[in-house]
């Protein structure tokens, strides 16, 4: 595994953490059936935060990011995203997954859709936008990931690099205050990733949001300004990017890193 | 040392393909004898066909037109095998339309064509969307034109929904979603019940605008009383199937409950037993002295036969989808009813397509069992025809007609399945 991401220098100017709270999550539990997945999480993250979350498959990573905008229900504890607290009321979670953008692992594009219409279509029925708009807005961000010329196609006539790119796209053209990236580039070739992980590391440098699930350990080390060390549904370990990989503390952290890095 | 230089001289021009792989020679060669094996089994084919048709050829090519009996059929054919093609002649206005008055013909015919107008935006994308209105008014206006009446009827029809649009409307700001759904419901339906017949007499007594002569069920009969109960059981069955389906996947234990127990009764019983519980039994059940249509009681039958079906069908194409497809709508913020609309049942339904024209054609084949419960549909019709002295004995010419009329119907639905298939195609997935 490469050391990093990309070759270029970050640009941090804009990459700052505020200390207002984007989301907030205190005690919270979750089970599947019996088994226990998610064990006490306590996690705050603040606004412009970069976060990666590592561990082994089956640590509950994942889960825990889907949690966050309902994609999985808890069952006790409390999530709170930009103000607004999760719980079985509909309209709150509508209110709240229309502000956290997510982006899954196997891009999960519409596919009988072109990209510009899996673009404009959250837009235009849920944020009530005049089509018009919604596509000069589609068309912006098409061009930020640099895949205008695509429009008009379909998913399936795309790389697997493109659909990625147009799926964070589409979550954009949301206007997001938050994004969650679900292992975004676990499907991909080599080759696609890096323009997949460039697209993310121009967010950060806008100052996104983002809570990353990620094997990337060059991105975490270049972009994160967090890491989160999952095992066994629980944080085991977090701290900023030089010390966590440099100076780990726990035993299954080192066990880890050693694993993913060491050969 | 293998001498491994080489540089072409000069380069080669394009040349035409071998004969024998081209053209009709090379098409042959392909498909028909590309193997010994292949050869044999051409030959044999072949072979067959001539067999047949030259047993069939003679046989429907037969001078009997103009016969009035099928005594006078014998006479022209003097001892030679052949059609007795007289009967159509003389009978094929009855089998398209029963014994609806003769003078009245037209209405049938426009309303079939007023169908065509209607349906074909629905299928054709390409048209103007603003047909669709008429779609929405053809519903109305088709029994008005079969069975006639006043024209307040369909009117007061029409009015239920919209009865039940405003109710839902006004209802749902002041006493929540849940009970302006059910107002929703229960408006139009006590207006149909109890209000529309005497509101409909006192109007078309007070202005008899448009009054169509009546015509009464039991002289609907032949293609016409098929192709009327074909399509509106195809028209109904299809929504209701995707609410079934639904319904058979949702969280909620009443729904789901009651939606598997009406799919599996309903695909569990024969559909001739629906249509003998819908001519005898159900009568016993209502009030005495109401007169409930036999045609809609078959109706009502036979779409909520096919709706179990269509149900199955719909499962079977939500069932394909990956559930990233939910979770993406989800993530996105779309709505249940948003996401169904947008993202779900497009795709299910155009996975599903071969099974629900597979529905739609069984369906309408299927409406020839109404003949045994003593409805005029073409097989009852061939009986009835073959109660004529003059054309007692008469068999294959009759239900060859009847074969050759329901080809054309169930062939263009396949070939129209077929053609949507192709255009929704976007790309391997």
């Amino acid at each position: 595994m490469s050391e990093f991401a990309v070759e270029r220098q970050i640009d941090r100017s804009q990459m700052e953490v505020s200390d207002k709270v984007a989301v907030q999550i205190t005690h919270m539990n979750k089970w599947y059936g019996t088994f226990h997945v998610l064990r006490d999480i306590n996690l705050s993250v603040n606004e412009g935060e970069r976060i990666v979350i590592a561990g082994p498959s089956g640590s509950g990573k994942s889960t825990l990011i889907r949690c966050i905008n309902r994609l999985e229900e808890h069952q006790s504890g409390e999530i709170i995203v930009d103000g607004t607290e999760l719980s079985s009321d509909l309209k709150n979670i509508d209110k709240i997954r229309s502000e956290v953008g997510m982006v899954f692992q196997h891009f999960n594009l519409f596919p009988h859709l072109t990209i510009l219409e899996n673009c404009t279509l959250a837009p235009i029925w849920v944020r009530k936008i005049p089509r018009k708009e919604a596509e000069e807005t589609a068309m912006h961000f098409l061009e930020k990931v640099k895949i205008p010329e695509q429009a008009l196609k379909y998913p399936g006539q795309l790389s697997g690099g493109q659909q990625q790119r147009v799926a964070i796209a589409r979550s954009l053209c949301m206007m997001p205050r938050i994004m969650l990236f679900d292992e975004p580039t676990s499907a991909l070739d080599p080759e696609m990733i890096k323009e997949v992980l460039e697209t993310m590391i121009q967010l950060a440098e806008e100052g996104m949001t983002m809570l990353c699930v990620t094997h990337e350990m060059g991105f975490a080390k270049q972009v994160a300004n967090r890491v989160i060390f999952m095992d066994q549904g629980q944080i085991v370990e977090q701290n900023e990017p030089n010390e966590f990989f440099n100076n780990p503390q726990h035993e299954r952290t080192k066990l880890f890193l050693s694993q993913i890095l060491g050969h | 040392m293998v001498d491994i230089h080489f540089v072409r001289k000069s380069m080669i021009e394009e040349q035409e393909p071998p004969v024998a792989t081209t053209g009709v020679a090379g098409w042959i060669r392909e498909n028909l004898f590309s193997s010994p094996l292949n050869a044999v089994l051409s030959i044999l084919s072949l072979a067959f066909i001539f067999y047949v048709l030259s047993a069939l050829l003679p046989w429907i090519i037969s001078p009997t037109w103009a016969a009035t009996s099928l005594g006078e059929c014998r006479e022209i054919l003097a001892g030679h095998e052949g059609a007795c093609w007289g009967v159509i002649r003389e009978r094929w206005l009855q089998l398209l339309f029963g014994f609806y008055p003769r003078e009245l013909y037209w209405r049938v015919v426009l309303d079939f064509a007023l169908l065509i107008v209607a349906v074909a935006p629905v299928l054709f994308t390409g048209l103007p969307r603003k047909m669709l209105v008429f779609s929405a008014i053809y519903p109305f206006l088709m029994p008005w034109l079969l069975w006639g009446g006043s024209v307040w009827n369909p009117i007061a029809a029409a009015l239920g929904f919209v009865l039940g649009y405003y109710a839902h409307k006004l209802a749902k700001p002041t006493l929540g979603s849940l009970a302006a759904v059910i107002l929703a419901f229960v408006i139009p339906i006590i207006w149909w019940a109890f209000l529309s017949g005497p509101v409909v007499d006192a109007l078309a007594s007070v202005l008899p605008l448009i009054t169509l002569e009546g015509v009464e069920s039991r002289n609907f009969g032949g293609f016409m009383l098929s192709i009327t109960i074909g399509v509106v059981a195809i028209a109904i069955s299809l929504p209701i199937g995707i609410v079934l389906a639904l319904g058979r996947q949702s969280n909620l234990f009443i729904v789901r409950s009651l939606s598997v127990g009406f799919i599996e009764f309903i695909r569990g019983v024969p559909l001739i037993t629906l249509l003998f519980v819908a001519s005898t039994l159900l009568n016993i059940f209502m009030p005495p002295g109401t007169d409930f249509d036999i045609i809609l009681r078959v109706i009502i039958m036979v779409t909520l036969f096919a709706s179990a079906y269509m149900a199955e069908v719909v499962r079977g194409g939500l069932a394909a989808l990956p559930k990233g497809q939910y979770e993406a709508a989800d993530a996105l913020g779309l709505d249940f009813w948003m996401a169904q609309r947008l993202i779900i049942m497009p795709q299910a339904l155009k996975i599903s397509i071969p099974g629900i024209v597979s529905t739609f054609i069984g369906v309408f084949k299927d409406t020839t069992l109404v003949s045994i419960i003593g409805l005029l549909d073409p097989i009852g019709l061939s009986t009835s025809i073959r109660a004529d002295q003059a054309w007692n004995g008469v068999v294959w010419e009759l239900y060859g007609f009847i074969a050759l009329m329901f080809f054309i119907f169930c062939f263009s639905m396949s070939r129209y399945s077929m053609f949507l298939e192709r255009k929704l195609q976007t790309g391997h997935r």
